[in-house]
């Protein structure tokens, strides 16, 4: 059973799904072809990669007529966030200490 | 708003000390003063060198990118585990140095490592915790 962490790392570690999601993060909402215009790969492989950061949380789709229609989920990154905080948190005390270190090393 | 996922991704922690960056480099590159405020490790300062950090709740797979005596210093941290790179820069200032630490992710020429970063993740994460709560 692949935990939350799991599937959003492998997810975001493809750089075209990453660039989807990137470009639907700052864009906003858009259509399966809007995407594929500008994505360099083609359609059906623009809705594997949807697919794929659907099922991660990453996405969230709206079918409207005959459109399919995607938006980024950024609530789903929250993980990542904590880990970079966690990460921040490891490494001040790790300064902290190297600065004991300095002190207590000659010259 | 450049690159989202990466910069969720990014850690970066700077600080002015009041040492040169010749002492700073010492205690960034000789294994015996990387142990007293890092980890454990069989660290040495070439390009290529596979080493490990350890602790108590387990090891770091690590390999050197570059050094540039005083001033660079980068390594992969964790590897085909974890996949994220970690670079020291040492700038100095008239009063010491201005020592930078970014921790990256997820960056496209870091592929390969990503592949096999499914096992590693949640276990550095848990272990990570109890560090964390260790030093407070």
């Amino acid at each position: 059973m692949p935990s939350a962490y799991d599937v959003l790392f492998r997810t975001l570690a493809d750089p075209t799904r990453r660039a989807l999601f990137e470009r639907l993060c700052r864009q906003g909402e858009q259509t399966v072809g809007a995407l594929t215009a500008r994505s360099g790969v083609s359609q059906p492989a623009v809705s594997k990669h949807l697919g794929v950061l659907k099922r991660a949380g990453l996405v969230r789709d709206r079918h409207h007529g005959r459109q399919t229609h995607y938006s980024a989920q950024f609530g789903a990154l929250a993980p990542l966030i904590d880990w970079t905080s966690q990460m921040a948190g490891f490494w001040q005390g790790r300064f902290d200490r190297l600065e004991d270190l300095l002190k207590r090393m000659d010259q | 708003m450049t690159n989202i996922a990466t910069e969720a991704l990014s850690v970066v922690v700077e600080r002015e000390i009041p040492f040169p960056p010749e002492k700073i480099w010492r205690a960034l590159t000789q294994p015996h003063l990387i142990d007293e405020w890092l980890m454990k490790n069989d660290f040495a300062p070439v390009v290529d060198h596979r080493f490990k950090f350890s602790a108590a709740w387990g090891s770091v797979d690590c390999q050197v990118m570059a050094v540039e005596p005083n001033k660079t210093l980068s390594y992969s941290w964790g590897g085909y585990g974890l996949g994220t790179i970690v670079t020291w820069t040492l700038s100095p200032t008239g009063t010491g140095t201005l020592l930078r630490m970014e921790q990256t992710g997820f960056r496209p020429d870091q592929q390969q490592a990503y592949q096999g970063a499914k096992a590693g993740w949640p276990r550095f994460f848990a272990n990570l915790e109890q560090v964390l709560a260790r030093i407070d």
